[in-house]
């Protein structure tokens, strides 16, 4: 009796609470969560000794971890875009991944030094006479991802009229190629020009940073690398630039040419009846996508301070593609949740939780060498069990269950003129 | 006609060009094509014909395997992305096999009954390996939107290559070498050894066998069906299901032969291995044409040969570096202008 009495004025209190949430405005209770949830991501850094172990996963991943889950999370909201709201299957997305971060390592590292001299603008925590081009990485980051955007464009004419599943083996046949060029590129066509530096990949790339000036101004670091907390300024960085790209997709998804890549997603046939220009709404589809992965790209290669043609193989492209569909289709809360848990478990979960196994069991398996098949039985589970993802967005839930019309609306040979 | 052209936004590649500029670019590649085979031919002989020999031995392998990908993306127009992998695993039974038979330095009637054995063992495997494929990952998804299966293939493609990694690890498995590899001819000086000759001879009974099935067997009849009108088919009687099911055993056992031929005649295996080649046979049967078997076949002899010849001539090759962005760019380039490959019918979807 006394414990049923206690339950009830505790339910009480809390409906007293809620009622006093619900006085709140809308605007405030909309932008509450996503406010804690920004405000708690920046702080990690300084709270994060103090959490207490997971049980299986271990401790919570350093900051070092989150940088690299940060970024992750970037290329696979870009790569949301694409798959999630014009519902393109994009299997070659590194492709983008590695045309950004090429392209910083053009503009911010010694390569070109033997070519160019030294030309400068504005970088930091470099020799003034250090030769190649070294722009600043602020500035690089964004060419890096208006580059990729038209590279992006590029490989869309050609290939974006055929249809879902030739759409998938092109875009591959693209995300195959492009490692095999960063590989072979130390001499392209025999001609000895050196592109990519080939096997070894190009490094040192510089470090971001924001130079004398601003520093004596507003107190911003020089040179992430000199300073005794760069790791979290690197992080923080990371964020913004998450917050960023957040911005821009949800803001992208709900303006008019968001509606038209959910209207192709949904009823190609429909859509082009109602006026949606398919190609072009796809092309900026592609656009936008490989804006995003090109920026995460060029702001990788910085934080690593290199790029190698290993890392761009097609199981990375399966592994973005796999955190946009874990976390669900089309719903960047879900994909950010998806990719941030697939990035850590790739960085330092497997690796814990492999630990845990072999203490506990006495055994020997090196958990992280199967990592991909993790991932390809993450992939089979999801779209059999759960397609619309862990937290799907309601539109991409019903699609799911009715089923969508996907024909094509014309042939891929003889398109209207 | 002019106001039209402007409001267009972007200018495409096909479509818009005169009708002629695609045929005479066609036209083009294929000449210089020739004309850097003619010159290479000229310049070393020896060279070209033994790398014509190795192309077309390797070309029956890609074709088997082309073939699997052509049935069921007939059928169930899925490119089935597991199915290198499947191939694969052949292969690694075969390793297996091989040396648990002890077959290594045998000769004569027992090996070549132990070589049949082992075929009809590891197309059993193989078949058993697909139909599970089908019925776990892809049956549930018949009616979902088309790239959700593609993407349970990619995951099961994946799930096999981790298979193959936690059975026999991520170095190469080598086989013994079991065949006889002495010449059967010389000509030009460059011999043609028995090994080559054995993998021919085992692809085009297979070859004949999976044509008269096709065309001339009842169940062929209903796998052709059911490709045309799965509910059509369904309404006249036929058991959809298990005609896709059949479908994916003959993939299946296609994949197991040529799993055998490349353990035997590579001779070692590597749990990676199938992904690649997959591919390479997959670009094999959209150039032949996708869901065109005799295409497949004709595809894998085409991909093999370009490879080949770009591994191993001198004049103006750019070698073996770029093979792959090459066999790509042939799949990019068939895709776009010609999706219905080079003996495949045209139709509305280019499939």
């Amino acid at each position: 009796m006394q414990h049923w009495r206690h339950r009830a004025s505790e339910a009480l209190r809390l409906d007293a609470v809620r009622a006093q949430w619900n006085r709140l405005p809308r605007r405030v209770r909309t932008a509450a969560l996503p406010t804690t949830v920004i405000v708690l991501a920046f702080v990690y850094p300084y709270y994060r000794a103090a959490l207490p172990d997971i049980p299986l996963f271990g401790p919570f991943p350093t900051v070092d971890t989150a940088v690299t889950m940060t970024i992750f999370i970037m290329m696979a909201i870009g790569l949301n875009i694409v798959v999630g709201y014009a519902g393109l299957l994009d299997l070659g997305y590194v492709a983008f991944y590695a045309v950004g971060a090429y392209t910083a390592a053009w503009f911010a590292s010694p390569h070109f030094g033997e070519s160019v001299g030294a030309k400068h603008f504005g970088a930091v925590g470099v020799n003034p006479n250090a030769a190649g081009f070294h722009v600043s990485i602020w500035i690089v980051i964004f060419m890096a991802a208006f580059f990729t955007a038209f590279i992006g464009v590029l490989i869309g004419l050609p290939t974006l009229r055929l249809r879902g599943d030739y759409l998938a083996i092109v875009t591959l046949g693209f995300g195959e190629i492009m490692p095999q060029i960063a590989r072979n590129g130390d001499n392209l066509f025999g001609t000895g020009f050196n592109l990519t530096n080939g096997a070894q990949g190009i490094n040192p790339i510089d470090p971001p940073g924001f130079g004398e000036t601003l520093h004596r101004w507003f107190g911003l670091p020089v040179d992430y690398l000199t300073i005794s907390n760069g790791i979290d300024v690197f992080y923080w960085t990371a964020l913004v630039l998450l917050l960023f790209t957040v911005f821009c997709s949800v803001r992208l998804r709900d303006s008019r040419l968001g509606r038209a890549w959910i209207a192709i997603r949904e009823d190609e046939t429909a859509a082009a009846a109602m006026g949606v220009p398919l190609m072009r709404t796809k092309t900026w589809a592609y656009a936008a996508g490989a804006f995003f992965g090109g920026m995460a790209g060029a702001y990788y290669a910085s934080f690593k301070s290199g790029t190698f043609p290993d890392d761009f193989f097609f199981n990375i492209s399966v592994f973005i593609l796999c955190m946009v569909i874990l976390g669900g289709m089309g719903n960047i809360w879900g994909v950010i949740v998806g990719g941030g848990f697939l990035a850590y478990l790739n960085q330092e979960g497997l690796g814990n939780i492999g630990a845990q196994i072999n203490k506990t069991f006495g055994t020997d398996i090196d958990v992280p060498l199967y990592q991909f098949g993790i991932f390809g039985a993450i992939l089979v589970l999801v779209m059999l069990f759960k397609p619309e993802g862990l937290i799907p967005s309601k539109r991409r839930k019903a699609e799911f269950e009715e089923g969508v019309h996907d024909e094509p609306l014309y042939d891929v040979r003889h398109a209207p003129e | 006609m002019v106001t039209q052209a402007r409001r267009l936004p972007f200018p495409t590649l096909s479509g818009r060009l005169p009708q002629m500029v695609m045929p005479a670019l066609a036209a083009l590649m294929v000449s210089a094509l020739v004309l850097w085979l003619l010159v290479n031919l000229i310049k070393t002989p020896a060279e070209f014909y033994r790398l014509f020999l190795i192309g077309l031995t390797n070309g029956a392998i890609y074709g088997l395997v082309a073939l699997g990908y052509s049935l069921v993306y007939g059928i169930l127009e899925l490119i089935n992305f597991a199915h290198g992998d499947v191939f694969m695993l052949g292969g690694m039974l075969v390793a297996t096999m091989v040396s648990s038979f002890g077959l290594a330095g045998d000769s004569g009637l027992f090996l070549w009954s132990m070589i049949l054995l082992m075929l009809v063992i590891v197309m059993a495997f193989c078949s058993a390996i697909n139909v599970t494929i089908e019925l776990v990952a892809y049956r549930r998804l018949r009616h979902a939107p088309r790239l959700a299966p593609l993407i349970t293939a990619i995951g099961m493609s994946f799930l096999l290559q981790n298979i193959a990694l936690v059975w026999k690890g991520a170095r190469p498995t080598s086989v013994d070498s079991i065949l006889p590899r002495g010449d059967v001819f010389t000509i030009a000086g460059v011999p043609y050894t028995w090994d080559k000759l054995i993998v021919i001879l085992f692809t085009v009974p297979v070859l004949i066998v999976l044509m008269l099935l096709v065309q001339r067997t009842r169940q062929g009849k209903a796998m052709r069906a059911t490709a045309q009108d799965r509910d059509a088919s369904a309404m006249m009687g036929i058991n959809v299901n298990r005609t896709i099911s059949f479908t994916f055993f003959l993939a299946g056992s296609l994949a197991g032969a040529a799993g055998l031929l490349y353990a035997l005649y590579i001779t070692n295996v590597r749990y990676d291995e199938g992904f690649r080649l997959g591919l390479i046979a997959f670009t094999a049967a959209v150039v032949g044409g996708i869901g065109n078997l005799p295409g497949a076949v004709l595809g894998g002899l085409l991909i093999a040969m370009i490879e080949s010849f770009n591994n191993g001539l001198s004049w103006a090759t750019p070698g073996s570096d770029w093979t792959q962005s090459i066999i790509f760019a042939i799949l990019i380039i068939i895709l776009v202008f010609r999706p219905e490959g080079l003996l495949g019918e045209k139709t509305p979807e280019g499939g």
